[in-house]
């Protein structure tokens, strides 16, 4: 079995968030970058079912810019054994990052595609589910437990009411969640192992698909601001402001 | 121009957030109509039809629609969706699971979680966790939509009489098979719709302390939260967990015991109306956002705050 893993390149979510002045978007020069954190879930999923002797490959792949590369390297020195990188410029939109790994799908021939259920810049929660929309694949989205039984997973999800475990046919997608697994570190070693691994770059213009986006982002701004509040001295002076003045309680 | 609703429900009942979805729905275009998906859900097809927005009501029925899996459900709206200039539904697990899928047959680009509309093409959504905002305008002729339940009030639900029309179910997707679900039963109040929230974090220093905050939830009837911090300690379970990983909560009233305030935390509860934080650290973020701050050991405050409470006699249920 095959395991293709999208990685996505995102600010570092300890980074306090700047917005920048003109109002065009969110301060990214000189801004820790890493792996969006559930993708980091998802190679480390593929990467135990291939050590368990259930996987065969696993390959990373990941969409952005040049610098994409170093995202698709640690992926390859946690255990993915070789890496694409699809090069594109500016901001590219769930839709467009779906066409484009089904692009790779169509030549790499995964039996399953893992990726985070959302990434944490743009909080958007779609290319999963965009991607199996586009291949006609079953999906499980929100996975926090995969079980490989001959051809199906059985995938547990983590939805509102609780969880709720569904069966799927190969090839399916499935997006994961935080609670999955424990990503591990890259030992030195295989950090050093890692630079060794191939990475095939792609341009995005070369795989045939309008990645123009749909969306106009005409301006992105500060949320407002809480006023400050105030510290009480006493429990009970905190349960007459609660009562008196807040009044919800 | 008229805007498609997808119903939530459990066959019997309409989900509270279609009550929100509907009034963001109607907030782009006073034309409504709603679709139901399910099986024998007349039930909840007849509360649909009693919200006083909705103009009409298509039910679709078939088995395989007994448990809402999204491969089943995206094509029903797919061949609704040309008589339509948006799809709408909530973003919650529901919506997140299924919208896009509709999206990616229509070759739409999708717009997640908005918390306000602007124009029927122009809408506000938080980005990075509720770290900035972003107005976004769609250029694609059909729009998906899905809404944050919380910033949207919940519309009337009786008054209406929407007509009820039947669609014929499309085929089942044989690939995905539901199995089974464990919904977490509780007497408490839903930790995304609670109107008071009591959340624990690390502070709490182990799962047997968290009864201090199970006892305050209970005297204000209150649902219980819990940082990641906790939850990751094994405190309490993940299902409480508020924050960008976990639930966004827009409480009444929220209460913060032993959290710090991670960014994370913060982006998941910041909107609440009132935000108290009692932590022994004063310098700890918590405090930025709280209109009533508590400096004290969270274990003489909290049983304090139990009596006093104790002390008044018109605690709103």
């Amino acid at each position: 079995m095959k395991i293709l893993v999208a990685v996505k390149r995102v600010i570092d979510y300890n980074v306090q968030i700047r917005v920048k002045e003109d109002n065009t978007g969110v301060v990214t020069d000189n801004v820790k970058m890493s792996t969006n954190p559930p993708d980091d879930n998802a190679i480390e999923e593929a990467v135990k079912i291939k050590e368990a002797g259930k996987a065969t490959e696993v390959v990373a792949v990941s969409i952005g810019e040049e610098k994409a590369q170093e995202t698709v390297r640690k992926a390859l020195a946690v255990g993915a054994d070789r890496g694409i990188l699809v090069k594109t410029d500016g901001i590219i939109e769930p839709l467009a990052v779906s066409k484009l790994l089904q692009k790779i799908v169509e030549k790499e021939k995964p039996d399953l595609v893992f990726m985070g259920k959302q990434a944490i810049d743009d909080d958007c929660n779609q290319t999963g589910q965009m991607l199996s929309a586009l291949l006609n694949w079953p999906q499980a989205t929100f996975a926090s437990k995969i079980e490989i039984k001959d051809g199906k997973l059985e995938v547990t999800r983590e939805i509102d009411e609780g969880l709720e475990t569904i069966e799927i046919n190969v090839p399916a997608i499935v997006t994961c969640d935080l609670r999955l697994n424990e990503p591990r570190y890259a030992s030195l070693p295989n950090i050093m192992k890692a630079k060794k691994k191939p990475i095939e770059q792609l341009n995005a213009s070369d795989l045939g698909v309008d990645i123009t986006p749909r969306i106009e982002q005409v301006k992105v701004e500060e949320p407002p601001k809480r006023k400050a509040g105030i510290k009480v001295s006493s429990v009970a002076e905190l349960v007459q402001k609660l009562k008196n003045e807040a009044k919800v309680i | 121009m008229s805007v498609l609703l997808i119903a939530e429900h459990n066959n019997k009942e309409l989900k509270p957030f279609t009550l929100n979805a509907s009034t963001a729905a109607s907030q782009i275009d006073s034309d409504v109509h709603a679709v139901i998906i399910g099986n024998n859900c007349d039930e909840a097809a007849k509360a649909l039809s009693e919200l006083p927005l909705i103009k009409k009501v298509i039910q679709v029925e078939a088995a395989h629609y007994e448990n809402f899996v999204a491969e089943n459900f995206a094509p029903v709206i797919v061949k609704l969706a040309e008589n339509y200039s948006h799809i709408i539904s909530s973003a919650n697990t529901f919506g997140k699971n299924l919208m896009p899928r509709i999206a990616a047959a229509l070759d739409t680009s999708q717009i997640s979680d908005i918390i306000k509309v602007i124009a029927h093409d122009t809408f506000l959504r938080p980005i990075y966790a509720g770290n900035a905002f972003a107005t976004v305008k769609s250029k694609d002729a059909k729009k998906c939509v899905t809404i944050r339940p919380t910033s949207f009030d919940p519309c009337e639900s009786s008054g209406g009489s929407a007509p009820i029309e039947k669609a014929d179910p499309g085929e089942e997707f044989a690939k995905t098979k539901f199995i089974k679900r464990e919904e977490v039963k509780s007497d408490r109040p839903e930790l995304g719709t609670a109107r008071v929230v009591v959340s624990g974090g690390r502070g709490m220093q182990s799962g047997d302390n968290f009864k201090l905050i199970t006892s305050l939830a209970d005297k204000l009837n209150a649902a219980i939260g819990a940082s990641r911090a906790a939850v990751d300690a094994g405190y309490i379970s993940n299902d409480h967990q508020v924050g960008q990983t976990g639930k966004v909560v827009v409480p009444d009233l929220y209460i913060a015991v032993g959290i710090s305030g991670a960014i994370q935390h913060l982006a998941g509860m910041k909107e609440s109306k009132v935000i108290v934080a009692i932590n022994k650290d004063g310098e700890a973020p918590i405090f930025s956002v709280a209109d009533y701050g508590l400096e004290a050991d969270l274990f003489e405050a909290v049983p304090q705050f139990l009596e006093e409470l104790n002390k008044l006699n018109t605690i709103q249920k």
